[in-house]
């Protein structure tokens, strides 16, 4: 109230007409759309021979995976790592991004010298199956009608993408991984890979991942799913034939999944309550705070490299991950006699896949008698720790890795 | 957070060594037969750990603290947080050859139960636990009149977290009501150096530091 009396009388004080929350991209579109296709990666093509079998029953066929690998394969075969990528992640983990022109989105963790070193090991990583930077899915063209497949294109799981991976790794004459690992989503993969593939995988390490999607991240889905296709530039997910995107949309299902990224201290600590550019609260709807500020940036710089369909698709692979259930709802049975050995980390701020989540993964290890090490590692910095500078996270993934190789015979 | 810097389970003191390893922990490992799995509860650094690997043993690790558990699995050992008195009951019968509780049984909440659990997942348990009938602890009680503290055990009454102390007479005690053999006893001195076997149990219940004892389930019979 008192600000509003230091204000010299506006006759109505009206709420000014808010800038657009998510600007409209124009720069980077036209590059996603062929990245899609023809992707800056090595690609392996796999032809009517060798369909992708999928959990919804379709063989999806032709197909392709786009990877991107780094350091070299030794003789024995023996020092490949896999690189699973989460929901809005991709292949180029330690390399320029061919849209965006930005580092690697897993610099800090990759390269020479860092935890998974690329003077040491063999690292692959491959876009999933169902995502947009040029592994198959909606934004693909289909073959059979030569339009984008949009929703005509089937349901994926995340057993699906494991078995798409698992084709790659025998195209590349790659047996046995000596480790794979991934956080959130690409998490799920690694416990999907050591459920399906127990004999192929020497070490896991998942991160911040849980062995089932909870209701609650259901829920923050199902709201970013519902902004896609309420948006009218979706046109029921035909856009491209309209050449146009749900940029609006997308974008806020960028914001509210960004949100659940953070932690309370985090958004805190950063933003707190300031003001963006400007001491007073304009009377508007406009982003007067660093976070909204914040939040709209993320949202606007997220749809000029991902694909709307991409991410229906992707979140409800998410959405259907459980386990426990294609085991008779027995946990430990999915693990029963494996000999991969574990590592699992959780972070403490962590309130999409809490520690809790990671607990009863270890237990149900225990159970099978794997050999399992657990870390929760204490940082404010929310869900998205993993992707950050979190020395002790370094230090006890390297560490890891290390014993691994040393037990799998490899040398340093 | 720096994960090098080694803390001492026992605060007050410095354990006797033999070639960089405490001596309480080559008494251990010596009762662990090569090639054997074994679980260490109460794992702490780890530093027990990793002598049993690399003695070609598999050993894993329970471990309460946070910062413990961090700093064995950048060691590369396996290791995950809980306690015992509420994680051993997620294992499965016969995971273990051997279940080794060191230095932890009295500040379990249930130690009868945490001993039992101990032999049902492992088939040999390694138990080693301060020893309340120590003289320095029994004097502490006659003459002072205070709850003993040691230089191995420091904490005053009312901050400890040890909550069931016992003697090795107790101990024995307990083991011969839940029908557990025990196949080999030793008792340590201050430093952890095993004191002369052939003294008899009121010796060392005297003047042993801590015991530890190899146990074993009795007969099926039971």
């Amino acid at each position: 109230m008192k600000i509003i009396q230091s204000i010299p009388s506006p006759a109505i004080p009206s709420p000014a007409i808010p800038s657009p929350a998510i600007s409209s991209p124009a720069i980077h579109t036209e590059e996603r759309a062929h990245e899609a296709d023809h992707p800056n990666s090595q690609i392996a093509l796999f032809g009517a021979d060798q369909p992708l079998k999928l959990d919804c029953g379709i063989d999806l066929s032709p197909f392709q995976i786009a990877y991107q690998t780094y350091g070299e394969l030794n003789a024995g075969r023996s020092n490949a790592i896999l690189i699973c990528h989460a929901l809005t992640g991709d292949q180029h983990v330690a390399n320029v991004h061919p849209v965006t022109g930005k580092p690697g989105w897993w610099e800090v963790m990759v390269g020479p010298g860092r935890p998974l070193d690329t003077d040491k090991y063999f690292i692959i990583c491959s876009n999933v199956i169902g995502s947009c930077m040029g592994s198959t899915g909606p934004a693909s063209t289909n073959p059979a009608t030569g339009k984008v497949w949009g929703l005509d294109f089937p349901i994926i799981t995340i057993p699906d993408m494991v078995r798409a991976q698992a084709m790659l790794l025998d195209r590349l004459g790659i047996d046995t991984l000596l480790c794979v690992t991934g956080g959130s989503m690409g998490g799920m993969q690694v416990l999907q890979w050591t459920a399906a593939y127990p004999k192929r995988v020497f070490s896991a390490l998942p991160i911040a991942c849980s062995t089932r999607h909870s209701a609650q991240n259901i829920a923050f889905h199902e709201l970013g799913r519902q902004a896609i296709m309420a948006d009218p530039d979706w046109h029921g997910g035909r856009y491209a034939d309209q050449a146009t995107h749900p940029h609006r949309g997308l974008g806020v299902a960028r914001m509210a999944g960004h949100i659940t990224y953070l932690s309370d201290a985090a958004l805190h600590r950063k933003f707190g309550r300031r003001m963006q550019d400007r001491e007073l609260p304009t009377f508007s709807f406009d982003a007067d705070f660093q976070v909204e500020s914040y939040l709209r940036y993320q949202g606007s710089s997220f749809v000029e490299r991902f694909d709307a369909n991409s991410y229906l698709y992707l979140t409800r692979a998410m959405d259907y991950f459980d386990i426990a259930a294609d085991h008779d709802g027995v946990l430990a049975r999915a693990f029963r006699g494996i000999k991969t050995r574990f590592c699992v980390v959780s972070f403490t701020s962590d309130w999409l896949f809490p520690t809790s989540e990671s607990r009863a993964l270890v237990h149900a290890l225990n159970a099978s008698s794997a050999r399992v090490s657990f870390a929760e590692i204490e940082t404010d910095r929310g869900h998205d720790a993993f992707l950050l500078d979190v020395p002790e996270f370094f230090d006890i993934s390297r560490a890891f890795l290390q014993s691994a190789g040393k037990a799998r015979g490899l040398g340093g | 957070m720096a994960l090098s810097e080694p803390t001492l389970p026992l605060a007050g003191i410095t354990p006797h060594r033999t070639e960089n390893y405490r001596s309480d922990h080559l008494l251990v490992a010596e009762m662990v037969e090569r090639g054997s799995r074994v679980l260490d509860v109460g794992c702490g650094d780890g530093d027990l750990l990793q002598l049993l690997e690399n003695r070609g043993i598999d050993g894993r690790g329970i471990e309460l603290s946070r910062e413990g558990v961090n700093r064995c699995v950048a060691k590369g050992l396996a290791v995950v947080q809980g306690d015992a008195d509420a994680d051993l009951v997620n294992y499965p019968d016969d995971a273990f050859d051997y279940v080794i509780l060191s230095q932890t049984l009295q500040a379990t909440r249930q130690p009868r139960v945490v001993l039992e659990n101990l032999l049902r997942i492992g088939q040999r348990a390694i138990v080693s636990f301060p020893n309340f009938g120590y003289w320095k602890m029994r004097l502490q009680l006659l003459i002072g009149g205070h709850m003993p503290r040691t230089e191995n055990l420091p904490a005053t009454w009312y901050d400890t977290p040890n909550i069931h102390f016992c003697t090795i007479k107790d101990f024995i005690q307990l083991c011969d009501e839940i029908n557990v053999k025990m196949e080999r006893a030793v008792a340590l001195d201050l430093y952890g150096r095993p004191l002369r076997l052939s003294a008899p149990w009121w010796f060392w219940n005297m003047f042993g530091e801590q015991g530890v004892f190899l146990l074993s389930r009795a007969g099926k019979g039971k």
